[in-house]
This record gives C-alpha cells, structure tokens and sequence, in this order.
C-alpha cells in the first residue's frame, strides 16, 4: 500500500508564508513538558474541589446533609444549590441559544435544586485540602432521594403517557420543527424509484484527552475574579459569568491556557464553571476542580442518538426528486446548546446534491441523560449518512454505479453560487458559494483507484478474504459569526503582539495568525506573540466552534496587520522623504528598496507614535502602532470534498478492518497545508470512531454502562489507515483570504464512506445497515440473520 | 490517611527525596509535588497513555503507580528527555517536523514510548504495522496518529 501523501514541512523561508507548510510555534514548550494545561496551574493557598454527583438518572431530591462531611479533617466547606444560590442573580445558568422552536426553559441549574435529571448531575461541591480528601468526604454526605422513572430511549420518550423526564415539563417534547421546501410528497408520487430506510445513529463524546477543569481566584482588594478554564470559549464564559454573579465586565477575566483538545464539549458552559467561580469569591480563596474520566463520561455533554425514518424518491435515471421523513432527536436533560444539532442534520443531509424537494420533521426529546451537544461535525456527519447511504440504496435499486448516481446528482460548478431550499440556522438564505464537486469525486475515484476495485475483490475473495469500497461526499459551512475579533500592536520594544477573541485546543491557531501577520510585515513568524483565549487581551470575542477561526480570525488578523503596515509606511515615508512606493518591510524595519541600510526600525515608529507630551505625532497619523478588526462573515463558507474507503470484513467475527482511505479536501486557500492535513485526518479518525467504535452505552435505567476507555473504545494507532489527503483549492469571495474552514469536515464524510465500504465487502450477503456503531457483534448478528 | 511515608527516587538523574502518603500515585508525586508537570494525566486507569514515564529504563503508566513503589528507583519524564543544553531529542524534533502532535497532551507519554522502542530496535528498522502496534497503548484525538507514525518512521 503505497500512498502518495508525504507531508514535507518546509523550515521558515521569506515570504510569501501564505501556503507554507510551516512547523508550529506551538511545539517547542509542548514537546518538552512545559505546558501550562489547567491542572498545572497552582496558586498559593490553593484549595481542592470535587462534585458529589447523582448516582441515579431521575429523582426527587429530598434532602442533603453535610454537617459529617464538613466535620473531616482537611474539609473547608460542602456547599449545596442553597448556599450558592444567595450568591447567584438568578436561579439557573441562561444558556439556551435564541430559538422559537423551545417550548420548555430547561436550562441547568449551578447543582441541583430539588430533582435530579441525570447521572452525574452535581448535587454537591467539596473543599478540601486535597482533591483525596475532598473524595473522602463523599461518604460523609447524607443525600436523600426518591427515585423517578427515567427516560433513555428518545422514541419512548415521545409516546403516549409516557413519564416525564422533568417534573417541570409536562411532556418530553423540548423542541419540533420542519426543515422543508419545495413539495415532498408531489414528488413521491411521481417517482420512479423509492427507498424506504430507518436508521439509528450514535454519536459519542468529544473526549479530549485532557479532562475538564477550572481554576478561580477572586482578588477581593481589586475585586477581580480570574479564571482559568479549560474552554473553548473564554469570552462566553466570562459572559455568563457576569450574567449570573452580578460582576461587571472589569471584574472578570477568563483566560484559557494550552487546553488538551476540545472537540465540541468545551464550547459549553457547564455548571461547574459558575460553581467553583462562585466558591472562591465565598471561601476568598483560590479553588482547583480538575474532572476525572469518569465525570467526563457522566457530565461533560455528549453527542448521541438519533432516530431516523427516512425516504428518497428518484426517477427513472436515478435523479432525486425528493426526500421525506422524520427524525427523532435524543435531547438530554438540559438546553445548553439550543436546536443546533439536529437542525445540522437537517441541512447537511442535502450535501452537495441537487436536491427538488425535501421534509424533515424533527422531535427533540428530553432524556434522562447528559445533554446532548455538538462533538466534531456536530450533527452533520448523520446529516451526511443518511443522504449517503439512501444513495447507495438508490443505486441498488437502479442498478446504476454508486459512483454514477452520484455524479448525476452533483451539483455542477457551473450552478454556483448555489441556494439550496434552507435557510441556515440564524434565518439566513444557506448558499454554497464555491467549489467543485464532480471533479473532487472524480479525482478522489481516481485517486483511490475505484475503477480498478473489482480486480483487487477478486484477488483479495480468492484468498477467502472480502473487501469493500465505499464513497461519500460532503459539505460544510464553515466560518459562522457573528464575528471574530484581532488585534495586531507594536509598542516601542518592537515586540508584534497579536491578540484575538479566538481560543485554540491544538488546532495551530496562533501558528496560522502569526503566519498571516508575518507575511504583512516582513518578519518570520517566530518574533511574533500571539495571544489567544484571554479575555483581558481582547475585549471582544466568540472562539472555537463551526470551524470557524481561520476565517473569521484570520480574516481579523490579517485586516489589522494590513493597516498597521499601512501606517508604518505612511510614517517612513514622511520622515524619509521618500514615496511608500519606494518602501519594503523586512525583518522588522522599514526599508527603501534597494537600499536596505536606509530604513527605520518598528520599535522607532512605535515609539514615535506612543507620544512625546506636548509634541505633535509624526505624519498627521493617528496614535499607537496598533489596530483592531473585529471581521464579520457575510456568510457561511462551504467547503467540500469526497472520501473514498476500503474496508476488509471478516464474516466469521464481524470485525472491520480498513485498508485504505482516501481523501480529496477543499477549504479554497490554504494557509498551512500541513495544519488542514492535520485537522482533516485528525477529523477522519474521530469518524471512524464514531463509525466502528466508539458508544455510550446506558441501562434502561439510565446507568452508564461505559465509563472507562476500557469499554468505550477510542481509535488506536493499530486499527486506523493511513489516510491520504489531497487538496483542492476553490477560494471563496466570501472572504478576502479566500479560505474556508477545515476544522470538522474530515468526521462529516467518514461514517457514511466506511459503512458503504462494509456493507459492500459483505454484498453478496446482502447485508443492510442501519445502526452506528458498527460493531462485531452488531455486524455479526446482521450476518447471521442473512445467512 | 495522615500516615507518611519517606521515600527517595531518582527523577531525571536527580535523587529526590519526600514523606509521603501511602495512597499518594506516582503521577500525582510528579507533578504535584515535584512540581514536574510534562507528565500528563488523561484517564487515571491506565489506558490512555498520557502519563507513561521511564521506570528503570521500562515505561510504566504512573497513574497506576503509588509513588511509594518508586522508593530506591529511577525514573525519567518527559522534563528529562531534551540535552542539558536545551537540544530537542531528535524524536521530539521528529514529531515537530511530521505535525505529530497538536494539542500536546498525550505527546510526552508518546515520546517516553517511542524513545524506549527505539532503544529496543537499536537500529533495526520497525514496519508501520509493528510501530503501530507499538503505539496503540496511546490515546491521541487530535492527530489520527498518521503524523507521530511517520515521525517515528523517520527517527527510528
């Protein structure tokens, strides 16, 4: 097996940097233990938190008794929902996203009140000495609670009479809506093919490798609360923060240090953010919570279930004319992220196609269980799947190639722009705005050399061995605002420090700005400082989610370094005499061309324009080296692309090998190749976990089942292909780098191209599948009931 | 659990010396109270990798180590691999130059393994398929592996 790719990063050469491989800024103090992660952090007179949690998935609670607990010897407090509550301006933490849809206010409480909606759920917060003790002291703790029916199964969950899975809703349903244009059923009634398909869709956790965590201190004498936490989103979290203690924006800081992955759970603001927030501003005294595995597996939110009855019309050439159908959605027990998933379900479905006709009715349902909130694709790897797999269906049943049918199906380039039937999820018309989708599958199928698979088939059958290939394609909006924010000063030390409302958990960001901001102002990337996740260095910020920061804060950066630069030539050119013309910036002077001995430094320029009291700045300029961008999206961006599997399936087991993976990738201009490859196989493995491993499994009761990567298996090394990557570049005008987002798009292919390459390495069993994950026992049983 | 216990170990070539719990962990010692925060905890039941050090020369899952058991032995960390003279180790360069890390948190568990495999090789090249089996006590989410694999390809 022999693949092309072979990433060679180049070492820093002069501009341009823009498309460089360049090694990361990020590397040296990682590679050698000098990190600062959350749980690094130590501050004088620290103390140590723990949550004591429901052991139980629904329940009234009853009552809590701490006094034992607080008797322990090392033990500072056990604070309950009532001892924080005076503390707090309101009773629950105000997260739900803005939608029409909600019918009930389910957000969560800071621990709970007097029900308890989910294992996991913290009931009480522990200080002590040490996280050991602060554990000790859970046996001490009397809790009361009488037991409820819970809810696991989202299809129970929405039938006739069945319990509540809150006392305070009087049904399960949280949310329902339509994703729908044109008109469906006219459409099935004139098809000439239809496909009926169910299909039950499990998809896990983020499982960062680092855990959650917080560190608080409040400062009573300047009455500054510091946080430090693990997030995705530093400036969010500072937001609730002031909404729920009554602080004002100056008494709050937030800042995110290296975090060990985030992959969708960190975007939220859990409970345990504002608790340990709040027991430090009570205790006066700087408190710890690092989450243990097991926390991470019962009460950091999760992806999970979806339940879909799904229908595809075609007519007699295998042209879609409609599809139709319902979905319904496991919720969880609160609203931390509002509508977001299934609603990218929904829109993702319709992926790169020409697609007349569509309706999906959509049913959230609350659950016993954590919430359910986006992990990497976020919704859209299912949306993907399922147009996916109906194709495949549909070839079945035309007898067309599955290539074929798809190529008929395509969205032309000569269609683009394209608006699609939907809006995006803020109202706005959903538009693909470039790209090529015929020639990414027609080079991904000659890449992976499908017209050849057959040959290798049979050699591979008569060896007693059965091999499979499976295709998908796919899009993804990319780049969603409202906004990202950067700022690019030079002070009089010369120093270039790049600030951004951006937060990076491993993807290179402050590699990608600082590479963008090089190239504006001459200078290798590595003098330059960028700060990132840390409210006190930007005013303004979003963060990390939807794939989003190179658009967004990229477009940012490169915006203020461009009229920094402007202003150092206006400055130079006036003390110089000479045209900007005239001038070049390199290695952190301005220069006249063709004789660079004849120019000023930054840090001069910078130090002019700081001020001299009484006297007039240079040039007629304005103050400071400095300036802000906070870039605004007019849209969302689409990237797409085409990923092609091989799969080897052992019938006697049920075990899936994968053999090869092929990837063709286009998010317009790239800025790093070597950071996309790293972001696009990084997301294809999440995939294929999600794909063949990785599921959360609860008892009827609502017990996890799996709590430890002993039972919920990851990908290892062992069991993933190498995986070849090979770019497209089709810019976008939407931006003025050209670039979309990369940060996701290699999950949202990966489950529906690997269960096409299994379901046909077992074709001539005719084995159909409609459940993720698959595993051998699943894909065992299917084979038995064929046999 | 106030009972201590003295122990001395040898970390990163020097000889430390402490009292401590009996049910204090390995990993735990380390980093909190040698304050040597590379080693990283990821799962705290041994499987993810993340905390693996040098234990005699072998690598061993701290998190499942009580630090009283590394009494009289010798133990190496991610804080111990790079020269006296700040030089990365050419597998920590490797994993630079291949984009083998991302995020950074399971990285030092990954470069103790991979520099006691290649102590094991001693020169003799490894095949993916080895190497990969050798990596698979790691949890990496960032990365699909493919850029440690091909840094490990290249140094081993």
């Amino acid at each position: 097996m022999a693949f092309e790719y072979a990433p060679v990063p180049l070492m820093n050469t002069p501009a341009p940097l823009f498309g460089q491989s360049i090694r990361r800024l990020e590397d040296d103090a990682l590679l050698r233990g000098k990190g600062r992660y959350i749980a690094d952090i130590a501050l004088p007179g620290m103390l140590h938190a723990t949550f004591l949690r429901s052991a139980v998935a629904h329940g009234r609670l009853l009552s809590i008794d701490v006094s034992a607990a607080e008797a322990l010897p090392g033990v500072h407090r056990v604070f309950t929902y009532a001892d924080l509550r005076p503390s707090l301006t309101c009773d629950r933490i105000p997260l739900a996203m803005p939608s029409g849809a909600i019918r009930f206010d389910v957000d969560p409480y800071v621990l709970a009140k007097d029900e308890v909606c989910h294992v996991g759920e913290p009931i009480a917060l522990v200080i002590a000495d040490s996280r050991a003790i602060a554990e000790d002291a859970f046996g001490l703790i009397g809790v009361e609670i009488e037991s409820l029916p819970a809810i696991v199964d989202p299809r129970l969950g929405l039938a006739d009479g069945a319990p509540q899975a809150r006392l305070d809703c009087k049904d399960n349903l949280v949310a329902r809506m339509t994703a729908q244009y044109g008109d469906a059923d006219h459409a099935f009634a004139h098809a000439a093919h239809v496909v009926d398909a169910q299909f039950h869709l499990h998809k896990g956790g983020g499982h960062s490798i680092e855990t959650r965590g917080v560190v608080a201190r409040f400062d009573a004498e300047e009455r500054l609360l510091t946080l430090w936490d693990s997030t995705q989103m530093p400036h969010q979290a500072k937001r609730m923060l002031v909404k729920t203690l009554g602080l004002d924006e100056s008494q709050i800081r937030v800042i995110a240090p290296d975090v060990g992955g985030g992959f969708g759970p960190k975007f939220v603001f859990h409970p345990e953010e504002l608790a340990i927030a709040a027991a430090a501003m009570l205790m006066r005294a700087p408190i710890r919570w690092i989450e243990d595995r097991l926390e991470n597996f019962t009460a950091t939110t999760q992806e999970r279930d979806q339940y879909w009855q799904i229908s595809a019309a075609a007519d007699a050439d295998g042209r879609l004319l409609g599809i139709r159908g319902r979905l319904i959605h496991d919720h969880g027990a609160y609203t931390p992220y509002g509508v977001a998933l299934p609603y990218n379900s929904a829109t993702n479905l319709l992926g790169p196609y020409v697609l007349p006709n569509y309706r999906l009715d959509i049913s959230l349902c609350l659950t016993n269980l954590i919430p359910a909130t986006p992990t990497r694709g976020a919704g859209r790897p299912q949306g993907t799947f399922v147009m996916e797999r109906l194709l495949d269906r549909l070839a079945r049943k035309t007898g067309l190639d599955r290539a074929e049918i798809r190529r008929r199906n395509l969205i032309s380039p000569d269609q683009m722009p394209y608006r699609t039937g939907l809006t995006t999820r803020d109202g706005g018309a959903m538009i693909y705005d470039s790209g090529d989708y015929v020639e990414s599958q027609r080079r991904a199928l000659n890449f992976a050399q499908w017209d050849d698979f057959e040959t290798r088939r049979q050699a591979a059958r008569k060896e007693g061995r059965y091999l499979g290939i499976g295709l998908a394609n796919y899009v993804e909006g990319s780049g969603r605002g409202p906004f990202e924010s950067a700022s690019v000063r030079i002070g009089p030390s010369g120093k270039i420090v790049v600030t951004t409302g951006a937060a990076a958990q491993g993807q290179g960001t402050v590699t990608m700005l600082a590479q963008l901001v090089a190239d504006v102002l001459g200078v290798r990337p590595e003098t330059i400082n960028v700060i990132a996740g840390d409210t006190a260095a930007s005013p303004l910020g979003l963060g990390a989610f939807a794939s989003r920061q190179a658009v967004t804060a990229g477009n940012a950066a490169h915006r203020a370094a461009s009229i920094v630069r402007e202003k150092i030539l206006q400055v130079a050119s006036s003390w110089m005499e000479v045209s900007a013309e005239d001038l070049e910036l390199a290695d952190g002077r301005v220069r006249i061309k063709g004789a660079p001995q004849m120019g000023r430094t930054f840090a001069e320029i910078a130090g002019a324009l700081d001020g001299m009291p009484g006297y007039a700045l240079p040039a007629g300029t304005s103050p400071g080296l400095a300036a802000a961008n906070d870039y605004q999206p007019s849209a969302l961006t689409y990237c797409n692309g085409t990923h092609v599997a091989e799969a080897e399936v052992d019938p006697a087991t049920g075990v899936v090998r994968l053999t090869r993976y092929t990837v063709v990738h286009d998010c317009g201009r790239l800025i790093n190749p070597m950071l996309v490859d790293g972001q696009v196989i990084g997301g294809v493995v999440h995939g294929i976990g999600s794909t063949l491993y990785e599921m959360m499994i609860f008892g009827e009761d609502g017990q996890p089942q799996t709590g430890t990567y002993a039972d919920y298996l990851l990908p290892t090394a062992d069991v993933v292909p190498r995986i070849a990557v090979h770019h497209m570049e089709s810019p976008t005008n939407l931006n003025p780098l050209g670039i979309k987002g990369a940060g996701e798009s290699g999950t949202i292919a990966a489950s529906a191209a690997v269960t096409a390459a299994v379901e046909d390495a077992l074709r001539e069993f005719g084995v159909e599948i409609g459940e993720l994950p698959i595993t051998p026992s699943r894909l065992f049983a299917l084979l038995k009931a064929a046999r | 659990m106030s009972e201590r216990i003295a122990i001395s170990v040898t970390v990163n070539g020097v000889v430390r010396q402490a009292e401590v719990e009996p049910r204090l962990n390995l990993a735990d010692f380390l980093r909190d109270h040698l304050r040597l925060t590379g080693t990283h905890i990821g799962c705290e039941h041994g499987v993810c990798g993340a905390c693996t050090i040098l234990f005699d020369g072998a690598t061993a899952r701290s998190c499942l180590m009580f630090a009283v058991q590394a009494d009289g032995h010798a133990v190496t960390t991610i804080e111990g691999v790079a020269s006296p003279d700040g030089t990365l180790h050419p597998i920590q360069a490797a994993l630079s130059a291949h984009h083998g890390l991302q995020c950074g948190y399971c990285t030092p568990g990954v470069v103790i393994t991979l520099l006691e495999l290649q102590r094991e090789r001693d020169g003799t090249p490894i095949q993916e398929t080895e190497l990969r089996h050798a990596l698979s006590g790691h949890l990496c989410r960032c990365t699909g592996y493919q850029g440690i694999v091909d840094a490990a390809l290249d140094v081993l």
